[in-house]
């Protein structure tokens, strides 16, 4: 019986072959070995260019740990991320549950499609976008003073609230996805048997529904902190000078200062640091899960 | 404990009428069942007295107390849902102990209802399992426990059974049964399963089309249906279409057929009489003295055997009748003979064409 479920299972891994390779093969090419020649880069002194001499050295990481303000730098993404995933918690989870457990047929299609809309935007159109909006003179500041009676000055523009903003507009699509799968799947008579049992619409939320959905807050905040911690073009464009980042940082060295194996270096730390803390998390997610 | 009150309950749903005009009165500590077949309005009515909806018109009342404004969260109902309706992330215990905490009742207190609710329903030793590692008929069991651990006015199932298998399905019918009478519970219990509503509750509403068809006890619905509806809804029936004499029909070729009950209808209007498949009798010939049986001939199409009893299937001047005869040993009629049936007038309810 065993045996016969063995051989069954392996069949099956051997038929499935040829469906996974394509897969695998992409991901090997286009993620593994231009990741392994980054790995190579970080332990180098120059890029091999142009003839240059070059030789292994561990001086990229240890600037990190010389250098305070790649530190700082870092502490202020990790904020960023959280910030960001915390906005987009409280933006996209109620957003989430209309759509799964309030409208119905027509109106859910139609807000659904306002929701994954920035998915169909260009990033950088979606960024300039904001830059018109938050401007001194833009499309907020002279909104507001043409409709309130006293004059008030907006510019948001190169601050920091304005690269939250921006980033929580470009993730909050996933938030309001992963939540409304999961929160879909809850069936409705669950809320109704609460309800019969006396809970408070803030009772059966607490005690049921987001112990239910946690699967996809969980999914939801992983997807938005990894790629917000690392974030560039955001800070950039709308934070100005208060928009300098990790991620800028990175950017920098590859786009700008031309010092590659440094700045793969501070991207792998990233990678570690981020690691590390979905680890940490991880035994609480689970459990939340 | 309480009664319930329904009287003139109408809801639409658009053009949908899925309540028309309703009443029944559920006595304090009946067991009610709602029968009647899918979109007949059952599980509105049900979801009505639970709150889940409001009516358009019409009165709900519980223990004298209008609440058809109360939302269901202040009704102090108790439910059980066709799917149970288990949260999946809490113990059987939590599950059970929800309705009690979210009304701020002490832990310890909580505890000891929560093994006394379990311990009814002769789960008192699984209280730490998850609803995923019960069997349908233990999830059944726990959604009971829960729904009458905080002692609700009233006992609300819908359909509760159905997802169960036959033979789980009659244990817990008894089982459910003796529970309601140990806790006294006014329930009210939707279906669409004939047999269960005959055999499980005290009285019994048949709904058809949003409308309140037929009311009573069990018995006097079977025996005494007002309707043809009723009459074949609720068990088996032979119906014979005609003209009334008064006191029973003539069929269009001229047979009379005497009824012993049902309606009184003046001489000349369309009736029909119903009769029960088990109150015929069937020989090879009239095999009574009584004068006044009903009585007419035929032959056997079919023959179903069912263990105990047979059912024979006999047309009859293009009609095909049913009659359902214990399994004694004694008769054996073939399929092709021809055979006499007879019944007593007592056996037969005259209803008014609907």
């Amino acid at each position: 019986m065993a045996g016969q479920v063995a051989t069954g299972s392996r069949r099956g891994l051997r038929s499935a072959l040829p469906l996974l390779l394509p897969a695998y093969l992409w991901l090997t090419v286009a993620i593994f070995l231009p990741l392994s020649a980054m790995v190579f880069f970080s332990f180098m002194t120059e890029l091999p260019l142009s003839g240059k001499a070059w030789s292994f050295t561990l001086d990229n990481y240890a600037s990190f740990f010389s250098q305070p303000l790649y530190l700082t730098l870092l502490a202020a993404s990790l904020r960023l991320g959280l910030e960001v995933t915390l906005w987009c918690v409280v933006i996209g989870y109620p957003a989430a549950y209309v759509l799964a457990k309030v409208l119905r047929g027509r109106s859910r299609e139609a807000i659904f499609l306002l929701v994954i809309l920035p998915f169909w935007s260009n990033g950088l159109v979606r960024i300039f976008s904001w830059a018109m909006v938050l401007r001194e003179g833009g499309i907020l500041d002279t909104a507001l003073n043409a409709v309130l009676p006293f004059k008030i000055n907006i510019d948001l523009m190169y601050s920091y609230p304005a690269v939250i903003i921006g980033l929580v507009h470009s993730y909050v699509p996933y938030m309001v996805l992963t939540c409304y799968l999961t929160l879909q799947a809850i069936d409705d008579s669950l809320i109704e048997a609460g309800r019969s049992l006396g809970a408070s619409r803030l009772q059966m939320l607490k005690r049921v529904i987001i112990p239910l959905s946690m699967p996809g807050l969980v999914a939801g905040a992983a997807l938005i902190f990894v790629p917000v911690v690392g974030s560039f073009m955001e800070p950039r464009i709308l934070g100005g000078r208060t928009g300098t980042f990790y991620g800028t940082i990175i950017e920098d060295q590859f786009v700008a200062v031309f010092n590659w194996p440094l700045g793969a270096a501070l991207s792998f730390i990233l990678l570690a640091v981020v690691l590390v803390i979905l680890a940490l998390a991880s035994p609480v997610l689970r459990r939340a899960a | 404990m309480a009664g319930v009150q329904v009287a003139n309950l109408s809801r639409s749903f658009g053009a949908h009428k899925a309540l028309d005009d309703v009443s029944i009165d559920f006595a304090d500590g009946g067991f009610y069942a709602l029968l009647g077949p899918s979109g007949s309005g059952k599980t509105t009515l049900l979801r009505q007295i639970a709150g889940f909806d409001f009516p358009d018109s019409g009165r709900i009342a519980i223990g004298g107390e209008s609440v058809e404004r109360v939302p269901v969260e202040k009704r102090r109902i108790g439910m059980v849902f066709q799917n149970y309706a288990l949260f999946p992330n809490m113990s059987v215990a939590d599950n059970v102990g929800f309705g009690l905490s979210v009304r701020g009742q002490a832990k310890a207190a909580i505890e000891s209802e929560v093994l006394r609710a379990l311990d009814l329903v002769q789960l008192g030793k699984l209280g730490a399992r998850r609803p995923h590692q019960l069997s349908g008929g233990q999830r059944q069991r726990v959604a009971l426990a829960r729904a009458i651990v905080t002692k609700p006015r009233v006992l609300l199932l819908d359909e509760p059974l159905g997802a169960l298998d036959k033979a789980l399905r009659v244990d817990m019918q008894i089982e459910l049964k003796r529970i309601q009478r140990e806790i006294g519970i006014t329930t009210i219990f939707v279906t669409h399963d004939q047999e269960e509503a005959l055999t499980m509750s005290d009285r019994i509403g048949i709904l058809r089309d949003g409308r309140l068809v037929q009311e009573g006890p069990p018995e006097e619905i079977y025996d005494r249906p007002k309707s043809e509806f009723a009459a074949t809804f609720l068990g088996d029936a032979n119906i014979f279409r005609g003209e009334t004499t008064g006191t029973g029909i003539r069929l269009p070729d001229g047979t009379a057929i005497a009824a012993g009950a049902g309606a009184t209808l003046a001489a000349g209007a369309r009736a029909s009489c119903a009769v029960r498949p088990e109150r015929i009798r069937i020989g090879t010939d009239s095999g009574t003295s009584d004068p006044n049986a009903n009585m007419l001939r035929g032959q056997i199409s079919k023959r179903i055997f069912a263990g105990n009893s047979s059912t024979y299937f006999v047309d009859r001047d293009g009609q095909t009748l049913k009659v359902i005869v214990q399994n004694t040993g004694v008769e054996k009629l073939a399929e092709g003979q021809k055979v006499v049936l007879h019944w007593s007038p007592e056996s037969t309810v005259l209803i008014a064409a609907g």
